[in-house]
Order: structure tokens, then C-alpha cells, then sequence
């Protein structure tokens, strides 16, 4: 008898799958990537290189030691790498680095589980690690053009033109200094329909007015140190952020105002990082708040409560 | 107003322009007792009995089971086993039709003036919902009083499926009268048709119709999927909200299949029984797609036969659309009375390897019931029967919406589904 393949509904699937999205990513990071490389030369290259290979090598040993399925196709891990990479100065330690992604792979995803089920952001709790450790290699930076060491960037002094701030033409982080590449990669992922504008639009608003409110220039605040790559490629992760554009407006805007305030008032000149991965701690409570009401569904829990304390006679 | 979230399929119907044709009558038709929602029917011929189109062939003796009719007129062959898609084994009564299709002398159009008139009417032509339902239409009209709206299904959003597109554009008359008639003997205030607004020939034709009607009205509804999901059609139709674990009918809305108003009308007037129904036969393994008329219990084969298919290269079947349809596990099954579509493909679909969920939350912002398909599959992997039911498990209607979107390829509407299972189960 002719048999027929059994199959449960639906029987066709979107063409969307978790290796592109990140292929996406990786893409729309590219660009500022190699603004690192030609302001920074091969040294930047060899830091990427270092993180993004030592991730791969990291998660496909972790799996392997906690008896994972083998996850290093979804090419993740190297969206990892990239990011702690690119948040890294050029003249780091390459075995500094390569302990970021260390951190990043090993403690922050493989040992809760995987991918999907990491708390706070891999890279970016990484970077903060590294940041606390190696302090004085976090915070040397080499000026592009000259190659000059220097200890001064204008996240501290404020004081640059507009222009080489957009292009990335000052003392920065090897990927974070060319906001216009980073802007582009986010509008490319927005609409590759990827990334929600809603959080970096609300961190970068956020941020900027406040910087406006206590009197400093709300651009350059922008446009220096890790802001911009925070919020369009950490601030939009899809495991550490809330679901809902709402949610993910208001971990936005608690981003822009913790960043701020870390700046102003913390210790850290590069607080970015710091309001992402504070905030990826309140995601689970965002989603809780900003859930929707399953359609027709009695109201929820508290209310409930709240009606049943009513007298039984009265109709509402 | 609002609207509820959904996916967009590719909107252009192969069959959407084949006018429908009429099947050759097949060599042999197989009848199974069981094609509705209910309890199965019990054969009411025996082996050798000369049968007339119309009979009634299968008694429903149940409350929960509507009579089953000769789709053909001819010689009982046998009474043999048919197995359901779900495993189900019930009587199936074979005829070898003699070309005459004699209809049965008692095929009369009944007289139906009240309510009580039209739910026996509605019993005893054997009508089910015809969209894919298969719920018993007669318990619409018995059990419920204080209906203010009809709405009439006529959105059809699955991807191949062309058949009630076709009755709306065909049949618009017959639809808008059936509409009017149960409007007139339920007294019903207003008649709402809910059609896709990327349907312009059925939405023209559907008003043209209607013109001389007051308080029939053509409602164009989002060209999302889904949307002939009842809840969600009376909430775009009507901006009513169905509670949770209610029936449109408990907020006094009706929901009739257009195709099914139309048998109704038909069935009014002519007083022949369910015997046939129009199927869109796609996929990529029928070369034409088209809309065709066949008597129940046609088998599958014959019509895929007909529209041109190479059985011997078909992979898998499935009855209804591509988002919620059932797949045949062997050609040996028949055309039955819900099924609006008959889907041969000669391509299987990729491998699908789920991998972990990536949280990113499509599933959430696609799902038309508000629900989230992450949440409730990893309650499920942990069997906590408290967050499922705390995250209203039982509103999911396994529209395939979260599955279809997921990148990680999670069977999450499987998964959904062995939820309610279990529990219902508890």
C-alpha cells in the first residue's frame, strides 16, 4: 500500500531560523568592524579574530564537558566574540580577551543553560568583568590617526567635532567608535526585520534628553564611548530583553536613564554596558508587567482578588 | 478598533479564478459513519441493497451525531472498517454507483417556519459546518435563543483553499437568501459576512447580492491568517470578545460557514441532503488546481486522479489547508463532509531540527489569542500544570501561527496541543 508521510499541522514553516538571524547580526556589525580595523590596523583584527574564535572554541567545549547538543552552527558564539571585541581597545592583551569570551560563553550562557536561558547579557557581563580586572588595559586608548597611546578619549573630556565623532575618528573601543556604521547596521536589522527599534530608540532618547536636562551637549553624551553600539545591538538581544515593543520601550528607557546616571554620578565613564546588564535583570519583571491579557481571559490574578473581597449581592 | 495579531500567508490562491466543475462519478464511493464532530452513525442498509441519492444510509441515533446520506444511487457493495485520521476505526458503507443518480422519492423540501422547523431541517439534511468544522449546525439553531448577530464565515485565510471563495462568487444569492431566511425565523437583527478584504470579487458580488437586504452587510476583514477562527471573526466582525471557554452563541452571536448557508438554502428549497461538496484540490504535485463538486465519499484518489495528479509520485496528503490541515497516512481515505480541501505535495517538507528557543519573541507577537507559546512550552517540558493553566492554556486553537514563525523550529502548536491535553487529563 502506497504510504504517505505523516506530519502534524502546520505544514509550512517561515524561512526564518536562528542561524540566519544571527548571520544578520553578524552583517550588521561587519561595518564597524572594519572601521576598527582601518583606524586601528592588524592589531584590531587580531583582537576580534582572538574573541570571536576563542567563543566558537569555548562553547564547543562547554557543550561538550556539560553534554550539550553541539550549538555552535547558530553561529551565536560568534556573534559573542564580535561584540566583546569590539567593546575592547586595541591595544588589549589578546589572552585578556580571549578570557572575556571565556567568561561570556562558559559562565554567562553555557553554565545557565545555553542559549536562551542566560539571565544578562554574555558580552556585556564580560566586558564588565574585564573592565573591573584589567582596568588599566580597558582604559588605554591609541588616538587613529597619530597611533599615539593616550589615557584621555572624549568620553571624558566631551570635547570633539561632531563629525570625527560620527566617523569614529577619535581615541575609542575598536568597534564602537564609528556611530554612522552602527547606526546603519541597526537600520538594516530593523528592516530585515530583526531588531524592534523600540529599545535603542528609547535608550538613545532617554540618554540624550537627560544629558540635555543637566545642562551637557546630549550628541557628543551620545555618540561617545559604547553608547551607540549598547543600544542597538545589546539593548535589542532577544534572551535578555523583554517581548513586547512596550517592554521593550521601557528597558530602553532604563537603560538611557541608568547609563546616565552611572556617568554623571558612578564612577565609570562607560556606564552603557552597566544599564544594559543592570536592566537585563528587570526583563523577567517586565515581561511580567507588560503582558498581555490572553484574549477573552478573565482578568488577572490581583483583580480578581479585589472582586471576590466585594460583597456577593453586588453586581458589577 | 483593534485588531488581532496574525501572519501573512502569500495571498494569491491558485484556485482562486477556477470556476468549480462537477467530479465524474467514481467507480466506487466509501462512505465512513463518523464525519462530524460527535458520536459515529450506525449503518442503516445492508450488503447488495439498491440505494437512491439521498437515502439516508447511516442512522444517527445519538444526540451528538447528525444522518448520513447516499451520496450516490446504486448497489451497497459491502460494510467494511475505515479508518479515521486519528486512528479511529468506524463502520464505512461502500457503494458502486449505476450512473443514474436516482434521487429518493422522500427528497422533499421540508416547510420550515420556526425555529424548532429549521434545527430538525438542519438535522435531517445531515448538515455539519461545512468550512472545516464539522460541528453539528442543527444544535446552532436548537439549543440557543436570544441571538442578536450572524456572522457568516466567508474568510477562508488558509493558503490553498478556495472552495468558499468559489460559493461566494458562485453562489452569492444562495447565500445572501439562506442568510435572510434564518435571519427571518430566528429573529435576528443583523446579518454580518466577514470576507477578507483582499477578496474584492466576493466582497462585490456578496454586496451586489445583498443590495436589497437592510441589515445584511459585507464586513472586509484583515488579510492576515487566521482569521475564520470564530472567535476571532466575531471579534472583527462584531468587536465582541468571546470569554474564555465560552461559544459565540453564550454572547448571542451565530457563526455559520457561507457554505454552509448555502446548503441550508439549497436544502430549503430542493430538499436533497448533504450528498456533495465543493474541495479545492492544490499542491504541488496537481498540476492545475481547481475547485471541484464530489459526492461524499469520493476517495482521494480518484479525485486527485482527475485533477491530473501522478499518484505514484505523491509524498503526502493532507485534508483541509496548509496551516491546520491533517495528513492522510495512506491513500485509502475518502472526501468527507467538512473538508473544504484536498492537498497532494510530491516535495516533503525540510527536516525540521528544533533547536533551543532564542526568546525572541515572534511566537508572542504573532499569536491572535494573546498568548505565549514560549512560556507555555517550557511549562509543558516541566509537565507545571499550574503555569499552564495560570497562562490560559485552553485558549489556544492550534492555529500553527507560532510554529509557523518560530526560527528555532519549535514544534510549539504540538506542543500546545499535548498541554490541553494533559490537562484535561488532570
Amino acid at each position: 500500500m502506497h504510504k504517505l508521510s505523516l506530519e502534524s499541522a502546520p505544514h509550512i514553516h517561515s524561512k526564518s531560523s536562528s542561524t540566519l538571524i544571527m548571520l544578520l547580526v553578524i552583517l550588521a556589525l561587519l561595518p564597524s568592524a572594519v572601521n576598527g580595523y582601518v583606524n586601528y590596523g592588524r592589531r584590531a583584527c587580531l583582537i576580534l579574530l582572538t574573541t570571536v574564535i576563542s567563543a566558537v572554541v569555548f562553547e564547543a567545549v562547554s557543550s561538550f564537558l556539560i553534554r550539550h547538543k553541539l550549538t555552535v552552527k547558530d553561529l551565536s558564539a560568534v556573534v559573542t566574540g564580535l561584540t566583546i571585541g569590539m567593546l575592547l581597545p586595541p591595544d588589549f592583551p589578546l589572552w585578556k580577551a580571549a578570557l572575556g569570551s571565556f567568561i561570556a560563553i562558559v559562565i554567562v550562557k553555557q553554565l545557565f543553560g545555553g542559549i536562551g536561558r542566560n539571565l544578562a547579557n554574555p558580552a556585556g557581563t564580560a566586558w564588565i568583568a574585564l573592565y573591573l580586572l584589567f582596568t588599566k588595559d580597558m582604559t588605554t586608548w591609541r588616538i587613529p590617526d597619530s597611533g599615539a597611546v593616550t589615557r584621555v578619549t572624549p568620553m571624558l573630556t566631551g570635547n570633539a567635532p561632531y563629525w570625527d565623532l560620527l566617523l569614529g575618528n577619535y581615541a575609542s573601543y575598536i568597534g564602537t567608535g564609528c556611530a554612522i556604521a552602527l547606526l546603519l547596521g541597526a537600520v538594516f536589522l530593523c528592516f530585515a526585520g530583526i531588531l524592534s527599534p523600540a529599545a535603542p530608540l528609547g535608550f538613545l532618547g532617554a540618554f540624550a534628553l537627560a544629558s540635555f536636562a543637566s545642562g551637557c551637549d546630549p550628541l557628543s553624551e551620545v555618540l561617545t564611548g559604547s553608547i551607540v553600539l549598547a543600544a542597538c545591538f545589546m539593548a535589542s538581544d532577544y534572551t535578555t530583553t523583554p517581548f513586547s515593543a512596550f517592554g521593550k520601550l521601557l528597558f530602553g528607557i532604563g537603560c538611557g536613564v541608568l547609563a546616565f546616571l552611572i556617568r554623571q554620578f558612578g564612577g565609570y565613564a562607560d556606564s552603557a554596558v552597566f544599564a544594559v546588564v543592570t536592566m537585563n535583570l528587570f526583563t523577567p519583571w517586565l515581561n511580567r508587567i507588560t503582558r498581555k491579557r490572553p484574549f477573552g481571559a478573565e482578568i488577572l490574578h490581583k483583580r480578581k482578588k479585589h472582586m471576590a473581597n466585594q460583597p456577593e449581592n453586588v453586581t458589577i | 478598533m483593534k485588531r488581532l495579531n496574525g501572519i501573512r500567508l502569500l495571498q494569491s490562491k491558485r484556485a482562486q479564478n477556477k470556476q468549480i466543475t462537477v467530479l465524474p462519478l467514481p467507480k466506487r464511493v466509501r462512505l465512513p459513519m463518523l464525519m462530524h464532530m460527535g458520536e459515529p452513525c450506525v449503518p442503516a442498509v445492508q450488503a447488495g441493497e439498491y440505494v437512491y441519492v439521498g437515502q439516508e444510509i447511516g442512522k444517527a441515533e445519538s444526540e451528538q451525531s447528525v444522518p448520513i446520506h447516499a451520496s450516490v444511487s446504486g448497489t451497497v457493495a459491502q460494510i467494511s472498517e475505515y479508518t479515521l485520521t486519528d486512528g479511529r476505526q468506524v463502520p464505512c458503507i461502500e457503494i458502486e454507483p449505476d450512473g443514474m443518480q436516482v434521487i429518493h422519492p422522500d427528497c422533499v423540501p421540508p416547510t420550515i417556519s420556526t425555529q424548532q422547523e429549521l434545527a430538525d431541517a438542519a438535522r435531517n439534511s445531515g448538515c455539519v459546518g461545512l468550512g472545516g468544522s464539522g460541528d453539528l449546525t442543527y444544535q446552532k439553531f436548537s439549543r440557543q435563543e436570544n441571538i442578536t448577530v450572524l456572522v457568516l464565515n466567508g474568510a477562508e485565510c488558509e493558503k490553498h483553499l478556495a472552495s468558499d471563495l468559489r460559493q461566494m462568487v458562485e453562489n452569492a444569492e444562495q447565500i445572501i437568501s439562506g442568510a435572510a431566511m434564518i435571519q427571518k425565523i430566528m429573529k435576528i437583527k443583523e446579518v454580518l459576512i466577514g470576507v477578507q478584504s483582499n477578496r474584492p470579487a466576493a466582497v462585490q458580488a456578496l454586496s451586489q447580492a445583498a443590495e436589497s437586504y437592510k441589515n445584511i452587510t459585507v464586513c472586509p476583514l484583515p488579510p492576515l491568517y487566521p482569521q475564520g477562527e470564530k472567535k476571532v471573526l466575531v471579534f472583527h466582525t462584531t468587536g465582541m470578545v468571546v470569554p474564555e471557554g465560552k461559544e459565540p452563541e453564550d454572547i448571542g452571536v451565530l457563526v455559520l460557514n457561507v457554505s454552509t448557508c448555502a446548503f441550508l438554502y439549497q436544502y430549503s428549497q430542493t430538499g436533497i441532503p448533504l450528498v456533495e461538496r465543493v474541495v479545492t484540490v492544490d499542491g504541488n504535485a496537481v498540476p492545475k488546481a481547481r475547485n471541484l463538486l464530489v459526492p461524499i465519499g469520493t476517495p482521494i484518489s480518484d479525485v486527485l486522479n482527475h485533477a491530473g495528479c501522478e499518484l505514484d509520485l505523491v509524498k503526502q496528503v493532507y485534508s483541509g489547508g496548509t496551516m491546520m490541515g491533517v495528513s492522510y497516512p495512506t491513500m485509502q481515505a475518502s472526501i468527507v463532509k467538512p473538508q473544504n480541501g484536498l492537498i497532494a505535495m510530491k516535495t516533503l517538507p525540510k527536516e525540521k531540527n528544533a533547536s533551543d528557543c532564542i526568546r525572541c519573541g515572534r511566537c508572542v507577537r504573532v499569536c491572535p489569542m494573546q498568548l505565549n507559546p514560549t512560556d507555555l512550552d517550557r511549562a509543558y517540558q516541566l509537565r507545571d500544570v499550574r503555569t499552564l493553566t495560570a497562562l490560559h492554556t485552553g485558549l489556544c486553537m492550534s492555529c500553527g501561527c507560532c510554529s509557523y514563525v518560530c526560527p528555532a523550529n519549535r514544534p510549539l502548536t504540538d506542543t500546545i496541543r499535548q498541554a490541553k491535553t494533559l490537562l484535561s487529563n488532570e
